[in-house]
C-alpha cells in the first residue's frame, strides 16, 4: 500500500488500527515482544538493564540458542529432536573423562571407565598437548554419532521420530550418568574452561555461536541443501518424486542437530567447569520452546534461524526476569510453558488470518 | 407442492471486493438431475457453498420449497434436506461405515448415552440396500474402493432424509464399472423424487445424466435450458465464451525413428505382466486402460517410484535396471504423477519453490551446494511467462491458492526446467477446466516437437484420440493392443480394452 505523503487524521487512524495486526504478522514480533518486555520490567526491576545482568543474560542464551538451531532444522522436515538434552549431558561426560587433570578414587573408583579413562593422576588425555583439542573433537564426532543413529533409524526403519529421539534420549542420558556413578567431573584444565570464561560482552561462545547460526542460515536459504529441507517438510513425497534424497537429507539433518547439541555442551561444560551427567536434562523444554516461539512449526516446513533466536532470547529473557523477583524456580517452569502454548495459539491465528485474506 | 423445489433469486457474492457471483438466478425443479458446468473460478463451488451453508450470500435470496432459506451453518442445510457429496470425500477412514452414517447422532440405548450396536448397524444396512451396496455396516471405510466409498456418502445421504443431494466431480477417482453403477443410484434416486445437481467436467456424463443444464461463467449464468438444447460444443463455448474450434492442437511434428525407451518383458506379480514397447523421440504414446489396468503402476516402475521383478528398462540405448527417481531425473526422465495434491505439489509453498525443486542441480555453484539465484530466478520467469501460468506473484504466491488448471502447469513447468528428454504424465488434465485442458496439450506437443519422448496416460480415450500418435492399451497388467494414428477407432480400442470379443 503506498504511504501518502500528507497523514490526514483518517489515515493516521487507520495505519493505528491496522498497527496492531501487522505486528502480528511482522516476522519480527517475537523480538518486539522482548523489547516491550524489557521496558515493561526495567522500571520494575532496573537491575535487570545492568551490564552484568545483560552479559549474564546473553551468555546464557548463545549456547541454547545454538541447540535450538539443529532443532529448527530437524522441525522444518517436520521432525523433532527430543535426544539433545541427552546428547548435552553425554558429550559433557566424554570430554571431561578425557582431559580432567585430577579424579579422586574415592569418587569414581566404581565408575565403569576407572582406570580405561580415569586414572589417579588424571584422565587419559591430560597433561598431553593436544589433549583439550582431542577431547572438543570427540565431543562433536559422539554428537555426530548419536544424531546419525537418529537419523538413519528414522530414514530406513520409519519409525517416527519423536519415538526414535526419545528412546535416545532415554539411553545417553542413562548411560552418561552410568559412565560417572551420577557424579560430576571437575578439575578441567584451563585450555578448556576457558572457552566459555566471562570475558565481557564479545566472548569465544558468541562468536562461534554467531558464526554457526550465519552459516546454518545460509545453509538453509541459499542452498540446495536448505531448498530439501523445506521440501522434505512440506510433502515428503512430493519431494521424493522430484528426486530429493530423503534419506540422505534426513540423516544429515540429526547429524546436525547431535553436532550443535555438541557444540552447546562444550560452552555450557566448559562455563561449569566440569563434565556434568544431568548437564542437558532441563533444556529440553526450552529448547523445543525457543524454536516453537519464534515460529518454527511442528508440521514442518518452516523455520529461520533467526527466528528462533529471537524464541530463545525471549524465553530467557522471561526466566532471567522472573527469577530476578525472585519467582520460585516451579512458578518460573509454568509460566514458561503457558508461554510456549500461546505461542502455539499465535501460530494458528497467524495461519487462520493468511487463509483468511488469500 | 412447488414445481421449483429450489430457486436462487439474484444472488451476488465477493470475496474481498472480487465479485464471484453476479445475480444469479437458477431454478431447480423438483426431482430433476440439473447439471452444472462451468470453467474453475466460474462460480460453481461458491454457489454450492452458498447452498450448503459453508459461506454466506451478500444480497438476493433462495428459496426452498417456497420458502425463504438462508441456512448459517453446514448443520443446518444438512437438517434442511440438503447432502453435498464433495470431491474429496468427507468419510472417516478409520471408523465403520455405520459409524459414519451416525457420527453427528448415534442411536442411543433408550435414553442413556449408550450407543445401541444393534439398532445402528440395521438402519445402516437399510441404508447400504437402497444403495445396492453390498458389504457389512462394520466394514472399516478405509476398506473400500473409491467408488464404494461414493456408494457409502450417498447413502449417508439417504440416512439424514436429503431431498437435493449436489454431486461435485463424482467420478473423478472411479472406475468405469464404479461410473456407470453411480448413474444407475443417480437415476434411480431421481425416479424416487430425489433432486440431484450434478458438476462435473466430463460434459459427455452431464449430457447424459442431467435433464437442464446450467452454465456459469465468471461469476454469471450465461445459458441454461433443457438438454436437448446442448451438445458438447455449444456446453464448451458458452463455459469459456468463445468458439472452440478444435479440442486438441493439431500435431505438428512426426516422431522420430531413434528409440528413446524400450521396456522389455517388464513384470511384476500381480501388477504388470510381461509389457513390451519402445517409445520413439518426438513421439506422443498414449496409453489408455481402465482404472486397475495397471498404466499408472507401470508408469511408476518405470521411473523408480517402484520396483520390478523381472524385465529391462532401457532408456537410451543402455539398460537402466535399477531405478530411483533421483537416477531417473538424472537420465532427464520426468515423471507428472496423477496425483497432484499429494505428489505433484507443495502446497504451501510458494509457486517458484515447487517450480525450482526438480532443476536445483542445474543451478548450483561448484562448491557447496550453494544455489545461482539469478539464473534460476530468470529461468522460472520466463517458464511461468511461456506456460502463462496465472499468478500474480510466482515467488509470494503459494501453489495452493492457484486454479487446477494453473497448477498442473507449475508441475509441468518444474520438470521442463530439467529439460526432460522422455515426459511421462498420468492423467495430466483431471481436474482441469477445458481451455487450460487446450494448454496443457499444446504444451506437451510443443515439448514431443523439441524431440522430447512422451509417455500419455489417461483414462479419457478422447484426449488421448486426440494428441497421440499410436495407442497402446492396458487392461488386468498387460498390453493387450497397439493402435497407430491411422487405425484411432473408439469403438475398437474401448474393447480391447473391456477384452470383449478377445475372450
Amino acid at each position: 500500500m503506498a504511504v501518502s505523503p500528507r497523514l490526514s487524521p483518517e489515515t493516521m487512524v487507520s495505519t493505528l488500527k491496522r498497527l496492531p495486526r501487522r505486528l502480528l504478522m511482522s516476522e519480527y514480533f517475537i523480538f518486539y515482544l522482548c523489547l516491550a518486555l524489557f521496558a515493561v520490567l526495567t522500571p520494575f526491576i532496573p537491575v535487570i538493564a545492568s551490564p552484568y545482568n545483560l552479559s549474564n543474560l546473553l551468555s546464557n542464551t548463545w549456547p541454547l540458542f545454538a541447540v535450538a538451531i539443529g532443532q529448527t532444522f530437524v522441525l522444518i522436515i517436520a521432525g523433532i529432536d527430543l535426544s539433545q538434552g541427552a546428547i548435552i549431558s553425554f558429550t559433557s561426560v566424554i570430554g571431561a573423562s578425557l582431559i580432567a587433570t585430577r579424579v579422586d578414587p574415592a569418587v569414581f573408583g566404581q565408575s565403569p571407565i576407572w582406570g580405561k579413562l580415569l586414572f589417579e593422576n588424571g584422565a587419559i588425555l591430560a597433561h598431553t598437548p593436544l589433549g583439550v583439542p582431542v577431547a572438543l573433537l570427540a565431543m562433536i564426532l559422539v554428537g555426530l554419532t548419536i544424531g546419525f543413529i537418529n537419523g538413519a533409524i528414522i530414514a530406513f526403519a520409519r519409525i517416527p521420530a519423536f519415538m526414535v529421539t526419545l528412546v535416545t534420549q532415554m539411553f545417553f542420558a542413562a548411560l552418561a550418568i552410568y559412565f560417572v556413578k551420577s557424579e560430576n567431573i571437575i578439575n578441567l584444565p584451563k585450555g578448556f574452561t576457558n572457552i566459555g570464561a566471562d570475558s565481557g560482552l564479545l566472548s569465544i561462545p558468541l562468536v562461534m555461536t554467531v558464526l554457526l547460526a550465519v552459516g546454518a542460515q545460509f545453509v538453509l536459504s541459499r542452498t540446495m541443501f536448505g531448498r530439501w529441507l523445506y521440501s522434505i517438510g512440506t510433502n515428503l513425497r512430493a519431494s521424493v518424486v522430484s528426486g530429493v534424497p530423503q534419506r540422505k537429507v534426513i540423516i544429515l539433518t540429526y547429524m546436525f542437530s547431535g553436532f550443535c547439541a555438541a557444540f552447546a555442551s562444550i560452552i555450557y561444560s566448559s562455563r561449569m567447569e566440569m563434565g556434568r551427567p544431568t548437564l542437558g536434562a532441563p533444556f529440553l523444554l526450552d529448547i523445543v520452546g525457543g524454536a516453537v516461539i519464534g515460529g518454527s512449526s511442528l508440521a514442518g516446513g518452516k523455520g529461520k534461524v533467526i527466528w528462533t533466536f529471537f524464541g530463545v532470547l525471549f524465553l530467557s529473557l522471561l526466566g532471567n526476569a522472573l527469577s530476578l523477583l525472585n519467582v520460585p524456580f516451579f512458578w518460573i517452569e509454568i509460566v514458561k510453558g503457558s508461554v510456549i502454548l500461546l505461542a502455539a495459539l499465535l501460530d494458528v491465528t497467524r495461519t487462520r488470518i493468511l487463509q483468511y485474506n488469500a | 407442492m412447488h414445481d421449483f423445489i429450489l430457486q436462487f433469486c439474484e444472488i451476488n457474492k465477493s470475496f474481498f471486493g472480487v465479485k464471484v457471483l453476479k445475480n444469479v438466478s437458477v431454478d431447480i425443479p423438483r426431482g430433476h438431475v440439473v447439471g452444472l458446468i462451468g470453467e474453475n473460478g466460474a462460480g460453481k463451488s461458491t454457489l454450492m457453498n452458498i447452498l450448503g451453508g459453508v459461506v454466506p450470500f451478500d444480497s438476493g435470496k433462495m428459496l426452498l420449497d417456497g420458502q425463504e432459506y438462508a441456512p448459517q451453518n453446514p448443520a443446518e442445510a444438512a437438517r434442511m434436506g440438503i447432502a453435498f457429496i464433495h470431491q474429496e470425500l468427507n468419510l472417516f477412514n478409520n471408523l465403520s461405515i455405520a459409524e459414519n452414517f451416525f457420527i453427528s447422532d448415534f442411536p442411543k440405548l433408550g435414553k442413556t448415552p449408550f450407543i445401541d450396536p444393534n439398532r445402528m448397524r440395521r438402519k445402516a444396512q437399510e441404508f447400504l440396500e437402497q444403495v445396492n451396496l453390498n458389504v457389512s455396516p462394520d466394514t472399516k471405510v478405509e476398506k473400500l474402493s473409491p467408488g464404494e466409498r461414493q456408494l457409502v456418502e450417498v447413502a449417508k445421504a439417504l440416512s439424514q432424509d436429503a431431498r437435493i443431494i449436489i454431486f461435485d466431480e463424482p467420478t473423478t477417482s472411479l472406475t468405469a464399472r464404479e461410473t456407470d453403477r453411480l448413474f444407475d443410484l443417480i437415476e434411480r434416486l431421481k425416479s424416487e423424487g430425489k433432486t440431484i445437481i450434478y458438476i462435473s467436467h466430463i460434459l459427455r456424463d452431464v449430457l447424459r445424466l442431467a435433464d437442464e443444464i446450467v452454465v456459469l461463467r465468471d461469476g454469471e449464468v450465461v445459458k441454461t435450458g433443457k438438454k436437448r438444447a446442448f451438445n458438447i460444443q455449444t456446453m464448451i463455448s458458452s463455459m469459456v465464451g468463445r468458439y472452440l474450434g478444435t479440442l486438441y492442437p493439431e500435431r505438428t511434428s512426426k516422431p522420430g525413428n531413434e528409440i528413446a525407451l524400450e521396456i522389455r518383458h517388464l513384470s511384476k506379480a500381480g501388477i504388470i505382466h510381461d509389457i513390451n514397447f519402445s517409445l520413439h523421440k518426438g513421439e506422443i504414446l498414449g496409453i489408455f486402460g481402465l482404472m486397475g489396468s495397471g498404466r499408472s503402476e507401470l508408469a511408476q516402475i518405470i521411473f523408480g517410484l517402484d520396483t520390478h521383478d523381472s524385465g529391462e528398462i532401457i532408456v537410451n540405448g543402455s539398460p537402466r535396471n535399477h531405478r530411483t527417481p533421483l537416477k531417473s531425473i538424472q537420465q532427464n526422465i520426468a515423471f507428472v504423477t496423477e496425483n497432484r495434491r499429494e505428489e505433484g505439489l507443495l502446497m504451501t509453498s510458494t509457486v517458484a519453490d515447487n517450480m525450482g525443486l526438480v532443476a536445483l542441480p542445474r543451478y548450483l555453484m561448484s562448491f557447496a551446494g550453494i544455489i545461482r539465484q539469478s539464473p534460476l530466478v530468470e529461468a522460472i520467469r520466463h517458464t511461468v511467462s511461456s506456460l502463462h501460468i496465472k499468478v500474480s506473484d510466482p515467488f509470494k504466491d503459494q501453489a495452493k491458492g492457484l486454479s487446477g488448471g494453473n497448477q498442473q502447469k507449475v508441475v509441468l513447468g518444474k520438470w521442463l526446467l530439467n529439460s526432460p528428454s522422455i515426459l511421462i504424465v498420468d492423467e495430466p488434465t483431471r481436474g482441469v477446466d477445458v481451455g487450460a485442458k487446450y494448454e496443457i496439450y499444446s504444451i506437451i506437443n510443443e515439448i514431443a516437437a523439441k524431440g522430447a519422448a512422451v509417455l500419455f496416460i489417461s483414462s479419457e480415450l478422447e484426449e488421448l484420440l486426440g494428441v497421440c500418435d499410436r495407442i497402446l492399451v492396458m487392461g488386468f497388467g498387460e498390453i493387450l493392443g497397439i493402435f497407430t494414428r491411422e487405425e484411432f477407432n473408439r469403438e475398437r480400442i474401448l474393447q480391447t480394452a473391456f477384452r470383449e470379443g478377445g475372450q
